[in-house]
């Protein structure tokens, strides 16, 4: 196997507490050394290694979304793995996490490895999040010491959420046993029935339908009294795409009285807000959807106080034809692999002043710990040779039409992002390299 | 509305294929229309409702508008076709029952196959919120909203406005300003929250001036609804609305987009029904409207509907005149012509 020697760079390993400028050595898919500028040199000569030039960049662990579609099996007109995977190396990430509503849902070992299986093409490493009931239906609990042995990473039935109370706890005292944590879709669809954006008087306006946010928080409180009455230790509740700032209270009051709970935020939740859907805007319709101008606020400031663990961009692609609909028919989710990393420091590190140490552990090292992806997330020798390389001054409009991934669907088409990928390294492979 | 949100900033769209601009005469909300479109609007109504028959015929000789609905509609339908036939369009109308829709046509192809065979505009009836935001968006032509789900029926607000103006201040049309309303207060009264009719009112009545009182029970009148505008104000009780009023819009209660909800329809009447007694002892001299359809016995009695107060027959008629100025706009305003071919180059 190759060595890469990236030399020149700044170093943000936030895993170690590092932000210096550092030569890495990746030797056989993991980091093999990391020193001062200049002192690898002649190692990676004696391993005749490739060099990259990363003068004037950011050298990073590469980024890990714990949550998107990748829509295979089944709809590979949206998106399949090897696009998907494409999009995330272009976006920066190493490692992303595989949602289970495809067609036929991942609820068996069989479908998890597969969707691990070389054939498939992926660009960079997936994992599987296998669904935590039979065809994602909350009636029985899918074999969770099966799909861990093939390689999921956590049991969810994303799209859904778990809703009956006799089932989740089923569901929290299995993933406990197996050692998965157990990824929750907030949503009572009791009260959102027939609903395609926030409730409010936006919704009034439009003549929709809205989802209140109480549709979110009753149900995420409603998970933390079930983790409470457990008493498991190991059990563990990671909260999908929260978007309001009542079910982020419940969440901060549950680790306060020591429950392991942990939650991701999107992008979209803290960059835009339910006005975004005036007109009718397709590309800004999903679920969560976007909120009011509080909420997204929260969001912000849950993220910079460090009460949210993780963004993670949820990228759930759609045919164009799926989103030219009316608005309430048309499906929700949106693109974001490529927008993320852009997005993030644009508005964190831009606008609100977030140190580049914690863009990067909001967006790496710390969603690799929440579903535990043992060495990535750092840079620290032996981990896995998964490296970003980016500029973190560099502007750029972001093009939709130029995106790698099959869909298109985003409302960010020609936003000004900030950051740029240069370089994706994936287990000691360069995955993608931007245009010079 | 606001822009509070954060917003890297944003390139010039150059290349967003998906929007088309939307065409300047269109009408989709009646807030795409300023006050001086809205006095224009009501100066050309009167004018071509005076004019002989034959000269109107000229506006829009052989040129070709499509009726494109989606949910069934007498009153809004047929005077919308009246008002093109007397204009002399040419009309085509295609509904969801006996046309490519039953079969999963998709409302953009429906749009381009309409755009392709010649329609120089559209009138929409549909039954989703915002449809014409993406007919407008998929054909670039000129968009009549004749009714789009629970948000808006901008065309109905008009020929109410030009009811109630009639009523108010004579049969000649007074210019349109920030005051002609001054004074009045209007109540709006019954399921409010399904009704597109009640929000394109409520929309469009405070900005001539008028007070308007939303007046329902809570299922059918959020609180938010107040927000909605300046100028809007919920009264639950309608007799307290109707001592206060000059003019009484009644709707009815949407039985189809009811989903669920519980409606005790005695007490309803009870509390909300516009009948002889609550009329003479509440407001014996406020003008009646109602959109239609009128469920008589339910929101409304038959001696209110057909008697002294009610303009109900009169609402219908200025439904044409009012559609037969909106299709003017539509086709024979200065950006029309090009916009429309920016439209068909896609």
């Amino acid at each position: 196997m190759t060595s890469i020697l990236i030399r020149g760079g700044r170093v943000v390993d936030p895993s170690a507490g590092l932000d210096a400028d550092r030569d890495l050595l990746l030797k056989d898919g993991r980091v093999s050394a990391i020193d001062a500028p200049g002192k690898l040199n002649a190692a990676a000569r004696q391993e005749s290694a490739e060099i990259l030039e990363a003068k004037g960049l950011i050298v990073a662990p590469g980024l890990v979304d714990i949550h998107v579609h990748l829509r295979e099996p089944g709809q590979g007109y949206k998106e399949t793995i090897a696009s998907g995977t494409a999009a995330a190396a272009a976006g920066g990430f190493t490692a992303v996490c595989a949602m289970p509503n495809t067609i036929p849902v991942n609820d068996s070992p069989e479908t998890t490895r597969w969707m691990q299986s070389p054939d498939r093409k992926a660009q960079i490493r997936v994992f599987p999040i296998a669904a935590a009931t039979r065809g994602s239906m909350g009636e029985a609990l899918t074999e969770y010491g099966a799909l861990k042995a093939a390689g999921a990473v956590g049991v969810t039935d994303d799209g859904k959420p778990i809703l009956g109370d006799s089932i989740m706890r089923q569901t929290l005292a299995a993933a406990a046993r197996a050692g998965l944590p157990v990824i929750q879709h907030a949503e009572d669809t009791r009260m959102t029935g027939g609903c395609s954006m926030n409730a409010g008087l936006l919704a009034f306006r439009l003549g929709l339908r809205g989802m209140p946010v109480e549709a979110e928080s009753s149900l995420v409180e409603r998970d933390i009294r079930l983790l409470a009455e457990l008493k498991d230790s190991r059990a563990h509740l990671h909260v999908a795409h929260l978007s309001t700032a009542k079910a982020l209270e419940a969440v901060k009051r549950a680790r306060r009285n020591g429950l392991h709970v942990t939650c991701e935020v999107a992008p979209h939740h803290f960059v835009l807000n339910e006005e975004a859907v005036s007109e009718y805007n397709t590309n800004a319709k999903m679920n969560p959807p976007l909120r009011a101008e509080a909420d997204r606020k929260a969001m912000l400031e849950g993220i910079i106080e460090g009460a949210v663990d993780s963004i993670a961009t949820d990228h759930a692609p759609h045919a164009a034809h799926e989103k030219e609909q009316e608005f309430e028919r048309a499906p929700n989710g949106i693109t974001g692999l490529e927008t993320a990393l852009g997005l993030t420091m644009a508005v964190l590190h831009g606008k609100h002043k977030l140190p580049l140490s914690r863009v990067i552990a909001l967006l790496s090292t710390q969603p690799a710990t929440v579903l535990n992806l043992k060495g990535r997330g750092s840079l620290a020798v032996g981990s896995f040779a998964d490296v970003v390389l980016f500029d973190a001054k560099k502007e750029w409009a972001f093009q939709a039409s130029a995106s790698v991934s099959k869909s298109k669907n985003t409302p960010f088409d020609g936003w000004t992002m900030l950051g740029r990928v240069t370089a994706t390294i994936s287990e000691g492979r360069i995955v993608y390299q931007a245009a010079k | 509305m606001s822009k509070s949100q954060v917003k890297p900033r944003k390139i010039s769209a150059t290349s967003t294929p998906q929007v088309i601009s939307r065409h300047p005469a269109s009408l989709l909300s009646v807030n795409d229309l300023s006050l001086d479109d809205v006095g224009s609007i009501l100066r050309t109504a009167s004018t071509l409702e005076s004019e002989d028959a034959l000269k109107r015929m000229k506006h829009l000789f052989k040129r070709r508008v499509s009726l494109l609905f989606y949910e069934s509609s007498t009153r809004t339908r047929t005077s919308f076709e009246l008002a093109a036939k007397q204009l002399g369009a040419d009309t085509v109308l295609v509904s969801a029952l006996s046309s490519s829709i039953e079969k999963g046509e998709s409302l953009k192809d429906t749009g381009i196959t309409l755009r392709a065979l010649g329609a120089e505009c559209i009138i929409l009836r549909h039954p989703a919120s915002g449809a014409p935001y993406l007919l407008s968006q998929v054909t670039g032509l000129p968009i009549l909203n004749a009714g789009d789900g629970m948000h808006e029926h901008p065309s109905q607000a008009l020929l109410d406005l030009r009811t109630i103006l009639t009523h108010l201040h004579g049969p000649k049309a007074a210019p349109v300003s920030e005051t002609t309303l001054k004074g009045v207060t209007i109540t709006i009264c019954g399921d409010i929250f399904h009704s597109r009719v009640a929000r394109s009112n409520m929309l469009l009545l405070p900005r001539l001036g008028a007070r308007v009182l939303l007046s329902g029970p809570q299922p059918l009148l959020p609180e938010t609804a107040a927000s909605a505008g300046p100028g809007i104000e919920i009264e639950r009780d309608f007799d307290k609305a109707l001592q206060q009023s000059q003019v009484v819009m009644m709707l009815r209660i949407q039985a189809e987009r009811l989903a669920g909800l519980n409606l005790d329809l005695d007490e309803y009447k009870l509390r909300y029904q516009a009948n002889t007694t609550r009329m003479a002892a509440q407001a014996g001299d406020a003008l009646v409207l109602h959109p239609g359809p009128i469920i008589r016995g339910l929101e409304i009695t038959s001696e209110v509907a057909d008697g002294p107060q009610s303009a109900i027959a009169e609402q219908v008629r200025n439904g044409v005149a009012i559609r037969m100025a909106l299709l003017v706009r539509a086709l024979t305003s200065k950006s029309s012509s090009n916009a429309a071919s920016k439209g068909k180059r896609k």
